[in-house]
């Protein structure tokens, strides 16, 4: 049966949606549009006035060999997020999911990296690692590493993918929790009395019940590694050393508020954000096709 | 196939005491159920002997085996669960065939006993078919399948067929029943249905808050309940019981008729007790019988063949079951005589037979 709720006035369901359409308005289309707009001008050097250049603000950004490494560097990044955090939290959820007693706090204290802001979480992290007084540099170092991932690019990429990893565990952790109690507990113990190991169980069971979670979050994991880590790489690494961690976002906003070429940056947010697009796309037609095994 | 011993066993959740205790050694082939009404630890009792939950006291022994600390895996038997657990992933295939490939049986073998086993249950137009597009009773038949392509010494069913409607649930019931005269093997069987349990069982475990209130063939468990409750619970309608007094052979109601014991109660002390009897178990005393009793009959419930006779007998509820050719209907009040051959004493306190 479908539920309806009905209004007797005809004005105030808009009247309650509006806020929602304002702030969207305001804080999405506008800006989105404005990025359109900028993306086929180009400012004088004084930024005074600004002319139609059409697409070469695009074309530039494809013969530009940093977009090429920012595309490497945030497919590296992102990959690297999606399949170490989706593992982790995995594996803690497993773990929950096995607890009897003590679910409750464990669950609070894997929830709370979530509430942390990603420039926090970015400080965080800089404390840890800090090269020199910072408790991982200082184990590295007891153990003979020369640390300093202000210096190495691919610590400074291992720096922002521990910090990001960290921040979205307790989100995927939340949704295979909730996942594998979805799976009914008849079926493992259906399993365990054909024969099959805890392992096994695992693999052909669990597993294929949980894909449906699994893709949802790799989308998820994938857009958020794309655009909401922007916090982390400026507060940890600000895109360096040597552009090593200068993933697309990072650009974006770099280009356009530190190297103030405000046409590319425009070109750039486009590109993210039929990317996002995309994603979006992909994530919503497999989830319209309800069952999935 | 196997037997199945089960010895002082006892299940505590933390401090909560579940299984208080239950023996019971089951034959080989033998089919038993476990019957009881909601929350008196049936299922706890069968998720021991399939090794879904620890033993806290007592064995569990599985042909020659002890199996108290053997995984479920290992103790060679097979379970039907009530909400069927079919991998929904699987086909039905795949879902019968899924022990014997994780026992790396061959495929050719795999299939001789998926073919074997879909033959005997007709499922063989479905195997390609995922279980979510397949009905309540084919469903049904898909775990039976998963159980019986093991080949294992001892079948568990927990409710397998409270999920169905009741004509379905009838024809499962002698599909089961043709099933284990086919292969005999082992079945331990959950079900709160009192018909079930009296079509199905070899022996019937009779079980109340934790504990086997009487083990025993179905007419035994019928016609001589080893408790008020088990004559209570066994028997639609249930046994009637009525306060008495025995004096002198006699068993005295509380309005003062006066019922002769057989020879079997006429050495029972004297003292409060309560008599019980079953409804088909009086009947309309003929002329010049001389009535025992006549029953106040308050509202009449007819079945078709029989009538069902609801009002009081010495101030207490019973319920008489007559021919419906009798003729009786609301308020009528028939003569009757006890068929005092199979009556029941039992203890006042304890609710116990007394023999
Ligand atoms: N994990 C548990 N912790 C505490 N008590 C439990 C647990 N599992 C079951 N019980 C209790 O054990 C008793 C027996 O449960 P069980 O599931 O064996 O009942 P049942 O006879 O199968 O009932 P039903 O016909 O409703 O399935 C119940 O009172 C239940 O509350
Ligand atoms: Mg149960």
């Amino acid at each position: 049966m479908e539920k309806r709720v009905v209004f007797q006035n005809r004005f105030l369901p808009y009247l309650l949606v509006a806020p929602q359409i304002a702030i969207t308005l305001v804080f999405f289309f506008w800006p989105a549009s404005q990025a359109v707009v900028q993306s086929v001008l180009r400012e004088d050097a004084f930024g005074t006035t600004s002319y139609f250049v059409g697409l070469e603000n695009f074309q530039l950004l494809f013969e530009d060999e940093y977009y090429a490494n920012s595309f490497k560097v945030t497919a590296l990044f992102s990959t690297l997020v999606a399949v170490l955090g989706l593992s982790i939290s995995l594996l803690l959820a497993v773990t929950a999911d096995r607890l009897i007693r003590g679910t409750m706090v464990y669950k609070t204290l894997l929830i709370w990296p979530y509430a942390v802001a990603p420039a926090v979480a970015g400080a965080l992290w800089g404390f840890v690692f800090l090269p020199g007084p910072g408790v991982f540099a200082w184990l590295l170092g007891q153990m003979g590493v020369n640390w300093n991932f202000h210096l190495n690019g691919n610590q400074a990429m291992f720096v922002i993918v521990v910090a990001a990893t960290w921040k979205q565990i307790s989100y995927n952790f939340l949704f295979f929790l909730a996942g594998l109690q979805a799976i009914p507990k008849s079926l493992i113990e259906a399993a365990a009395i054909d024969g099959a190991g805890p392992f096994r169980r695992f693999w052909t069971i669990v597993f294929p019940l949980l894909s449906p979670t699994l893709f949802f979050l790799i989308v998820v994991n994938v857009v958020y590694a794309f655009f909401e880590t922007f916090g982390v790489v400026h507060s940890l690494t600000r895109g360096g050393p040597a552009k090593s961690t200068e993933i697309l976002v990072y650009k974006v906003w770099y280009d356009g508020f530190e190297a103030q070429d405000l046409g590319g940056s425009a070109a750039q947010s486009v590109i993210l954000m039929a990317i996002v697009i995309g994603l979006t796309v992909v994530q919503f037609r497999y989830i319209e096709r309800k069952v999935h095994y | 196939m196997a037997k199945v011993s089960l010895q002082g066993v006892k299940k505590n959740y933390g401090s909560i005491r579940v299984i208080h205790g239950v023996d019971i050694e089951i034959k080989d082939g033998e089919f038993i159920v476990i019957v009881g009404p909601s929350g008196c630890g049936k299922s706890t009792l069968l998720r021991m002997i399939a090794g879904l939950e620890a033993i806290t006291e007592g064995s569990i022994g599985i042909g020659d085996r002890v199996v108290n600390d053997i995984e479920p895996r290992d103790r060679d038997i097979a379970m039907v669960f009530q909400n069927y657990a079919l991998y929904p992933h699987m086909s039905v295939f795949e879902n019968i065939s899924y022990g014997l490939r994780i026992r790396g049986m061959s495929k050719a073998d795999i299939q001789k006993r998926v073919d074997r086993a879909a033959d005997i249950l007709q499922l063989q137009p479905y195997l390609q078919r995922r279980p979510r597009e397949l009905s309540g009773g084919q469903r049904q038949r898909v775990a039976m399948g998963r159980a019986i392509v093991r080949e294992p010494s001892v079948f568990l069913f927990d409710e397998p067929l409270s999920n169905l409607d009741a004509k379905l649930r009838v024809q499962m019931r002698l599909e089961i029943k043709r099933l284990h005269q086919q292969l005999g093997v082992t079945s331990i069987y959950v079900t709160h249905d009192q018909v079930e349990a009296m079509t199905l069982a070899d022996r019937l475990i009779v079980m109340n808050q934790g504990r086997a209130e009487q083990i025993g063939s179905p007419a035994e468990v019928y016609s001589n309940p080893a408790t008020t409750y088990v004559g209570g619970f066994i028997g639609s309608p249930p046994m009637n019981f009525v306060p008495c007094k025995v004096e002198a052979g006699q068993a005295v109601l509380d309005d003062g008729t006066s019922l002769a014991l057989p020879e079997r109660l006429r050495g029972t002390p004297a003292g409060a007790y309560i008599l019980g009897i079953r409804p088909e178990n009086m009947h309309v005393a003929q002329p010049g019988q001389g009535a025992q009793f006549t029953l106040a009959v308050d509202v009449a419930e007819e079945l078709g063949a029989d009538t069902l006779l609801h009002g009081k007998i010495a101030g207490t509820d019973v319920v008489v079951r007559l021919p419906s050719t009798a003729g009786f209907h609301d308020n009528s009040r028939p003569s009757l005589v006890a068929d005092m051959a199979q009556v029941h004493l039992y203890d006042r306190e304890s609710g116990r037979n007394i023999h």
